[in-house]
């Protein structure tokens, strides 16, 4: 009946949506993960300050994503949500605490290392809670007749746990990189000393989650393995980057490791996508399945198109006009 | 004991709900006092109005970004512990909470940072410009939400066809029967909120002697608002009273105490309700007042609770209980302002130690009120999540058990103890530090973040001196 494919048009803006979040929101984790290695208090202001007018329109990525999933694709929403039930509520609890924390640090004094404590902890946590959603995507839900059947911690299994502490690890070199990126003197050569090392821990996880993700998934083997697949660029490509981040910490190029580490999320979510691609509540469920009636569809599509643009044009203005190097005596006191 | 995942659920949902509610409920009144602030400034430019628009945008900062904090939860609760209720009612819920997001973002996105701080780097009437579009955010993110809790009450323009509701009409259902009062009532209970917080924070300045001049003239404009507006709320949830006789007869029968269908239904002014014996003990009422209320004349007849079946019943005696303590504060704050009017004479409203006391105490009313108005709505319409439709159990996530709700339950207690704690704690060192001294410079020139919070310059600690001297 229809001259587009709404369901395939939802996919898309949720999947640009995930990877917006991920990519923005992660190395503002990152930083807070790497919160508690930092050399010195000075560096701490400095990877605070640098991260502060942006982290919380990083974060309404994700309410448009819980949002826009229950308007595009119920299903995805009324599964994942029961399935992950206490992993959620982890991840908000980490989020809110860091949330706190960003703006009641700069004003304490005495009170400063507890406010450091739930900026590191909440970061912590949220990051892997979502590191634990993408494995047990992966993994795959227990649905019966449009809702979730499985256990409470079905969620948590030793893959899920080798995932949530992947994205740790991922979202630190996106922040170590971005620290690269916005800092200067001891601050910016800690995080060059760090990022090879955060770098070789990735792609370690990254071989270890590959090799894995056939066993868990017979789908996504035979996908991969059958026949010699156009999608093998994909971890190439993920891997040129990865090489791209090396060399250029090596040259001490100041912005090329951010956009590298940014290309390598990149190709591995990609990676992902192809692997998965068009269930979206494994192991059964298509985007066709997920979906709410083409009529909500449509009538919520006529306003995102129209405001998502907007929110992307301010982000890039937010970030145009706090760029340059971050010192940790500007900022807000 | 067995746990029981739907009591554990709704009491959760209350809980996250309430606590996030009474944020925007004060922002929704603030933000369009503050743009009225600005707009006196802009036509005046006396420098009053000026101070006061600046410590009241601190204060708003810091209440805002609280209720950002919460909101996310809210966002997530839908999902976690009411799945089949999502999955339903998703072709509807969905885009409506959808649009919030994005045109409560597109609003927030581009003129908040411009309200909190862009004093002095954009011109005058660019500044009022934002404060007006950041109010005017706040009643489009209210009518979003109000209209889907309103279709949940009075569902209108969907089928329900195979499990699923199909919008049939979006204006129908968008505009519901109960929105349009809901909304009109919630948008003067906000104002109320404001009025009264504004007024009571003044009246403390003015009982220790701080910025006289300028708390003076908050105090007036505040009564004046509160005088027209107090008994106008009155009325219109008189007439939100009758919307809902229409269309949930049971739930106004709660409110009423009300068993069994008659004429000369007197009002009520003590009872305790027995849902189990289906009638009232220790009655106190006045006769035929409540027919005469609900119907405009004495002897009208008035439905009953027992026109629906014991199970399909709310908790009477809460809906009664929470609709007295409502409606006895709105009396209240009708008499405050007419005391506030007969003061005025001699200018004795400024000085009268008990009046402002009074004042003091009267701010927290409003959100007992609120809170206590919605208890009257959402439990008086049990057992229907969507009404007649969808009820409370069918909604319910079937994967949940009651130790999982009980340990999120108990997880949001002491993680929102801990937001609320610091958060009410900072701003009462906000208020405490008071309005910046007029010969400062403005402190919005050394800010770069972005933040609502940023915009205040309280320090968090007791013993460290403003930031703002720094």
């Amino acid at each position: 009946m229809e001259l587009f494919d709404l369901s395939l048009i939802w996919a898309l803006i949720i999947g640009f949506g995930v990877i917006m979040y991920v990519l923005m929101d992660g190395f503002d984790l990152g930083l807070g993960i790497l919160y508690p290695f930092a050399p010195d208090e000075h560096a701490r202001d400095v990877m605070m300050n640098s991260v502060a007018p942006v982290w919380d329109g990083n974060e309404t990525w994700l309410v448009l994503g819980g949002a826009g999933l229950l308007g595009a694709f119920p299903l995805v929403y009324s599964v994942f949500l029961p399935a992950l039930y206490i992993g959620v509520f982890l991840m908000l609890a980490g989020l809110i605490f860091r949330g706190i924390a960003f703006e009641f640090r700069f004003k304490a004094q005495r009170s400063r290392r507890w406010w450091n404590r739930a900026f590191c902890w909440g970061s912590a946590v949220a990051a892997f809670a979502q590191g634990a959603v993408v494995g047990a995507y992966i993994q795959g839900f227990a649905v019966q007749d449009f809702a979730y059947v499985g256990g409470p911690l079905d969620w948590l299994t030793p893959f899920t746990v080798v995932t949530g502490i992947g994205l740790m690890i991922g979202y630190a070199l996106l922040g170590a990189t971005w620290l690269i990126l916005k800092s200067e003197g001891h601050v910016q050569a800690w995080a060059y000393r760090i990022t090879p090392r955060l770098l070789a821990a990735v792609l370690a996880i990254f071989v270890v989650i590959s090799l894995w993700t056939p066993f868990i998934d017979p789908a996504v083997r035979s996908r991969w393995f059958d026949h010699l697949q156009l999608i093998w660029i994909l971890p190439a490509l993920a891997l040129a980057c990865a090489v791209w981040l090396w060399r250029a910490v090596r040259r001490r190029q100041e912005g090329q490791p951010f956009v590298a580490t940014l290309g390598l999320f990149v190709f591995t979510y990609l990676g992902l996508v192809a692997s998965k691609w068009p269930v979206i509540v494994p192991p059964d469920h298509t985007i066709w399945d997920a979906a709410s009636a083409p009529e909500s569809q449509l009538f919520l599509l006529i306003g995102v198109l129209f405001v998502i643009p907007i929110v992307l044009a301010y982000t890039a203005w937010t970030y145009w006009v706090f760029r340059g190097k971050v010192r940790a005596d500007e900022g807000y006191h | 004991m067995e746990l029981d995942p739907l009591l554990l659920s709704r009491l959760q949902f209350a809980f996250v709900v309430s606590f996030h509610a009474i944020f925007p409920v004060f922002t929704i009144g603030l933000a369009s006092y503050i743009a009225l602030l600005h707009g006196l400034f802009y036509r005046t430019e006396n420098p009053v109005w000026d101070r006061l628009a600046q410590f009241w945008t601190q204060v708003f900062a810091v209440v805002f970004g609280m209720g950002v904090v919460s909101g996310i939860v809210m966002s997530f609760q839908f999902g976690t512990n009411w799945s089949h209720f999502s999955q339903a009612a998703a072709n509807f819920l969905g885009p409506v909470l959808s649009y919030e997001v994005v045109t409560a973002f597109f609003l927030e996105a581009a003129f908040l940072g411009v309200l909190l701080f862009g004093r002095g780097k954009v011109p005058q009437g660019v500044h009022l410009f934002a404060a007006v579009m950041v109010a005017l955010g706040t009643f489009v993110s209210s009518f979003w939400i109000l209209s889907a809790n309103s279709w949940m009450q009075t569902p209108a323009g969907t089928v329900l066809a195979d499990g699923h509701f199909r919008v049939t009409d979006w204006g129908e259902a968008i505009f519901n029967p109960s929105f349009p009062w809901r909304f009109a009532h919630m948008v003067m209970a906000s104002f109320l909120t404001g009025g009264f917080v504004v007024a009571g924070v003044s009246a403390w300045y003015l009982l220790i002697g701080r910025d006289v001049a300028a708390n003076r003239r908050a105090l007036s404009m505040c009564l004046w608002l509160l005088l027209v507006l107090t008994p106008a709320q009155a009325v219109i949830g008189d007439f939100h009273g009758l919307n809902t006789l229409e269309h949930q007869p049971t739930k106004v029968a709660a409110m009423e105490g009300n068993w069994q269908t008659q004429a000369n239904v007197p009002l009520l002014l003590f009872a305790w309700p027995d849902r189990a014996a289906q009638t009232n003990h220790f009655e106190v009422g006045i006769p035929s007042l409540a027919s005469l209320i609900l119907t405009h004349e004495a002897d009208g007849v008035v439905p009953g609770i027992g026109e629906a079946p014991p199970e399909e019943q709310p908790p009477v005696w809460l809906v009664f209980w929470a609709f007295r303590v409502m409606v006895g504060l709105g009396f209240l704050m009708i008499g405050v302002a007419l005391a506030g009017l007969w003061l005025r004479r001699g200018g004795r409203v400024y000085a009268h130690r008990g009046f402002l006391q009074l004042l003091r105490v009267m701010s927290v009313t409003p959100f007992i009120a609120v809170l206590a108005g919605w208890i009257v709505t959402e439990t008086g319409r049990a057992p229907w999540l969507v009404y007649g439709l969808m009820s409370h159990a069918e909604g319910l996530t079937p994967s949940l058990t009651g130790g999982m709700a009980l340990f999120t339950l108990v997880g949001y207690v002491l993680v929102y103890a801990v937001v609320f704690w610091s958060g009410l704690y900072y701003l009462t060192r906000v208020v405490r530090q008071g309005m910046l001294p007029e010969s400062e410079p403005h402190p919005e020139e050394v800010e770069h973040a972005k933040r609502p919070f940023s915009a205040a310059h309280a320090p968090f600690d007791r013993d460290a001196a403003p930031t703002w001297k720094e």
